[in-house]
């Protein structure tokens, strides 16, 4: 394997942390913050003790667990970028929960009691009145979410990833000197550790910058005089 | 009030560990090794030790103290044992010697765990003095440092499952197989290069050890001197196996262009031929592992 | 009882409520006894697996790593306020040649993971013949990062003030400089401390990153305790006993930051502005939305400040 190669199995590894990690965040944070606003008080109380025990843990901590305990624990031969994604996922979902709820919250009590008094039903009230409302407070929220998670995907390079994290560690391995003909080279090839991470970091800042640019052009779009 | 029923659950769970730990100490069993008490070391300590042109030694003239870079999950060669929070083995010894040749004796030693992937950065950080932890000398790290010795002479291996008979060497590997070892050392790049076999990389050989326990690898390759501390830590699920297919030669690490203190190790090692069998005896030789005590390189 | 989700409940509603409840319980019920089925299969309740900890020695090596944790923890704190405050200070100044580099510092700061940081630090810096060892790579890489982000809180915090604040102080004679310190800043802080005090949070999880680069903090030494093989390598037992200092450390501090809100929220001084949530940037719809008193807020959302 050479260099490009190398920094192309990493890329691949970050976006995959990233898209599939994000996706069972959704789908997971969907569900918790379904319970946190449920009129079952059970349900309410799991979601809390779940959000809480999770998000007073380092994201390191729960990949770790996920890592080395998960595989004694179920048995067959798993993959590790399958199992940093899951971390990344349960751990992200908290946030998503968080998210939600909040967002549901913006919408003010009278549009939803003023929708059932004209005879709304439940499924009506939501899609017509509640969640249009609501959509527009949860996007730029979860959309700092998900800069986070993209952040956070450099965390499984402490676990036998291979992504953008971790890369500068394996270039060690491969690493020919003398070979680079410009500055990009130099910098993807390792012989200088501070120019590749500086790339790296160059990497992740042009990424977030965008998404962030994204959460502002939302955010001003849906903006809301009341 | 609340807070104080906080503090008193606190306290009272605090009290039962304390308890708790009034139950054992010592080592679980596990023979112990040499160096307990120091009065019994195969070294003595150098006394008005003046080496002059090594800023090395000039650091840890001024700190009044070494500082040793060290493998602490590697039973036989560099291990801590969690209990008795003491070091022991080969690569712990031999460091050892070193300080007291320098002048320096067990009490006044820092040693740092470091794992591989960090060893060059540490070195050249001035994090530590030198490093003596199963680190073998290579053309691609001499750019970085430098080294004394080689102190020790290995080769590379592969430890299995004790019930795996498919893996019988390197030449058995298939690209089904998937073989674990630490990033940043010299194993993975010989496995990648030499065999079709999916590799998996960890920052300790320990992790890797784990995994094999666990099934989720199928071999760990590493210095064969490393595989046969595991080995014999844990006999029921883990053997060697196959000849040893590099050569590896374990060498101090430090700062590069230290000449004089390069100089100084290399005659410790080349002088103390005696100090060398009986730290070799007192630790690797148990396990039966034969060696003996190779030429030191030329400085430079 | 009425939210914005569901009515008040009839007897119909009740009725399925409860069942719902019990359908969560019985689920949640299964999931644990799943777990501690495959717990006690896999040998994780063996007596030698837990009788690591009956000695001294680890705890010791744990103490040794929750002391490093802590000893990175309070200076990256205290550098964190005092890099938030300048770089607050600078974003609100009134010249365009300090605010703009200022500002493109905060978003460049805050765009770079805090891991990359810390390699940078401790694998690139030496390149260019600084050193740095690992304690001081991670202090600085977690200054540089909460930094930012509690800088954009102080900001939003300033900006959410009423302008009449400002006016005042200019009335009376006050000059930038006096404005900022003795009217805007204060309570500023104080309207959002709940959001300093969970960045906080964050930057106590994230020292556990230091073991990547070989600082000697707590999970480094979960890891290793977790590897000793004369008690049956107890990874699972170690996880969740250091796991659990982890757990109560963070949520000491999310305790204090509750308690602050609680406190803030009752106090005369800050009635004006409630905190939308504890988060990061909020949005503007939020902001407005709980200016003009709509909206039911709890007020605990934490939000992602990772």
């Amino acid at each position: 394997m050479d260099v490009s190669q190398l920094w192309l199995h990493a890329l691949q590894g970050t976006l995959i942390l990233f898209f599939a990690g994000g996706a069972l965040a959704l789908v997971l944070g969907i569900i918790v913050g379904t319970m946190r606003v449920s009129p079952v008080p059970v349900a309410r109380a799991v979601g809390a003790v779940y959000v809480n025990w999770i998000r007073n843990t380092p994201l390191t901590l729960v990949m770790f667990f996920f890592a080395f305990c998960i595989p004694i624990l179920v048995g067959p031969r798993m993959n590790s970028l399958a199992l940093a994604t899951t971390a990344l996922g349960v751990y992200t979902a908290t946030y998503v929960a968080e998210t939600i709820r909040s967002g549901v919250n913006t919408v003010p009590v009278g549009q939803a009691e003023a929708a059932r008094a004209l005879g709304l039903g439940f499924g009506q009230v939501m899609s017509l009145v509640v969640l249009p409302q609501a959509f527009r407070s949860v996007i730029p929220p979860m959309v700092s979410v998900f800069i986070a998670l993209l952040k956070n995907t450099t965390v499984a390079a402490g676990f036998s990833v291979l992504n953008l994290g971790s890369v500068a560690l394996y270039l060690s391995e491969i690493r020919e000197p003398g070979r680079s003909d410009n500055l990009l080279q130099t910098m993807m090839s390792g012989e200088n550790l501070l120019l590749t991470l500086i790339l790296i970091a160059l990497i992740f800042v042009v990424l977030v910058l965008l998404l962030a640019w994204v959460q502002r052009v939302l955010e001003k779009k849906w903006r809301v005089q009341r | 009030m609340r807070t104080s029923r906080i503090i008193a659950g606190l306290s009272l769970a605090a009290a039962a560990a304390l308890a708790l730990t009034g139950c054992n100490s010592g080592t679980p069993g596990t023979t112990g090794n040499g160096g307990d008490g120091s009065d019994q070391t195969p070294w003595t300590v150098a006394t008005s030790v003046d080496l002059t042109g090594s800023p090395t030694f000039d650091r840890i003239k001024k700190a009044g103290k070494v500082t040793i870079g060290v493998k602490e999950d590697q039973p036989g060669l560099g291990y801590l044992d969690a209990t008795t929070n003491k070091r022991s083995g080969f690569d712990i010894d031999i460091a050892r010697w070193m300080a007291a040749s320098l002048g320096y004796d067990q009490d006044k030693i820092d040693f740092k765990p470091i794992a591989s992937q960090n060893r060059e950065q540490s070195i050249v950080n001035g994090d530590i003095d030198f490093y003596v932890g199963t680190y073998s000398i290579t053309d691609k790290r001499k750019e970085l440092i430098s080294f004394a010795g080689p102190y020790f002479v290995t080769g590379q291996g592969l430890l299995v499952a004790k019930d795996n008979d498919k893996i019988t060497g390197k030449d058995s590997l298939t690209k089904d197989d998937v073989v674990c070892s630490a990033t940043g050392s010299t194993s993975i790049q010989q496995i990648k290069q030499l065999t079709p076999a999916q590799t998996k990389e960890y920052d300790t050989y320990s992790k890797c050890v784990q995994a094999l326990v666990q099934g989720q690898v199928d071999a760990v390759t590493t210095d064969e001197a490393i595989l046969l501390g595991y080995a014999a830590q844990d006999p029921t699920h883990l053997k060697t196996v196959g000849d040893t297919f590099t050569t590896e030669r374990y060498g101090i690490g430090l700062a590069k262009g230290d000449t004089a203190l390069q100089t100084f190790f290399n005659n410790t090692l080349t002088d103390g031929h005696e100090v060398w069998q009986k730290i070799f005896d007192n630790n690797l030789g148990a396990s039966g592992v034969a060696a003996e005590q190779p030429k030191v390189d030329a400085v430079g | 009882m009425s939210s914005v989700l569901y009515d008040v409940p009839g007897p119909r509603a009740r009725l399925r409520n409860r069942i719902l409840g019990v359908v969560t319980v019985l689920v949640v019920l299964a999931i644990v006894a799943v777990v501690v089925w495959r717990l006690a299969e896999t040998g994780q309740f063996d007596g030698q697996k837990w009788s690591i900890f009956t000695y001294t020695g680890p705890w010791i090596l744990l103490l040794r790593g929750l002391g490093a944790t802590l000893a990175a923890f309070v200076v990256a704190a205290v550098g964190a306020l005092a890099l938030g405050f300048v770089l607050a200070v600078g974003r609100l100044s009134d010249h365009a040649w300090v605010r703009i580099p200022v500002g493109w510092i905060v978003e460049i700061l805050r765009a770079i993971p805090v891991l990359i940081f810390m390699m940078l630090l401790y694998y690139g810096l030496p390149v260019a013949g600084v050193r740095m060892d690992p304690y001081g790579a991670v202090v600085i890489a977690l200054i540089a990062y909460n930094g930012s982000v509690l800088a954009e809180a102080l900001r939003a915090g300033v900006e959410a003030l009423p302008r009449g604040q400002q006016e005042a102080g200019y009335a009376i004679g006050l000059r930038k400089n006096a404005v900022m310190r003795l009217i805007l800043l204060p309570q500023a802080v104080r309207a959002m401390m709940p959001v300093i005090i969970s960045q906080l949070v964050v930057a106590l999880k994230d020292t556990a990153l230091g073991f990547i680069i070989t600082y000697p903090e707590l999970l480094h030494y979960i890891q290793l305790l977790g590897g000793q093989v004369p008690f049956g390598t107890p990874l699972v037992p170690t996880a969740i006993v250091g796991g659990s200092i982890y757990v109560v450390l963070c949520l000491l501090l999310s305790y204090l930051a509750y308690r602050v809100e609680r406190r803030t929220r009752r106090s005369p001084k800050t009635t004006w502005l409630e905190p939308p949530d504890g988060g990061e940037m909020t949005t503007a719809t939020e902001r407005i939305a709980v200016r003009r008193g709509a909206g039911a807020f709890d007020g605990t959302y934490q939000g992602p400040g990772i």
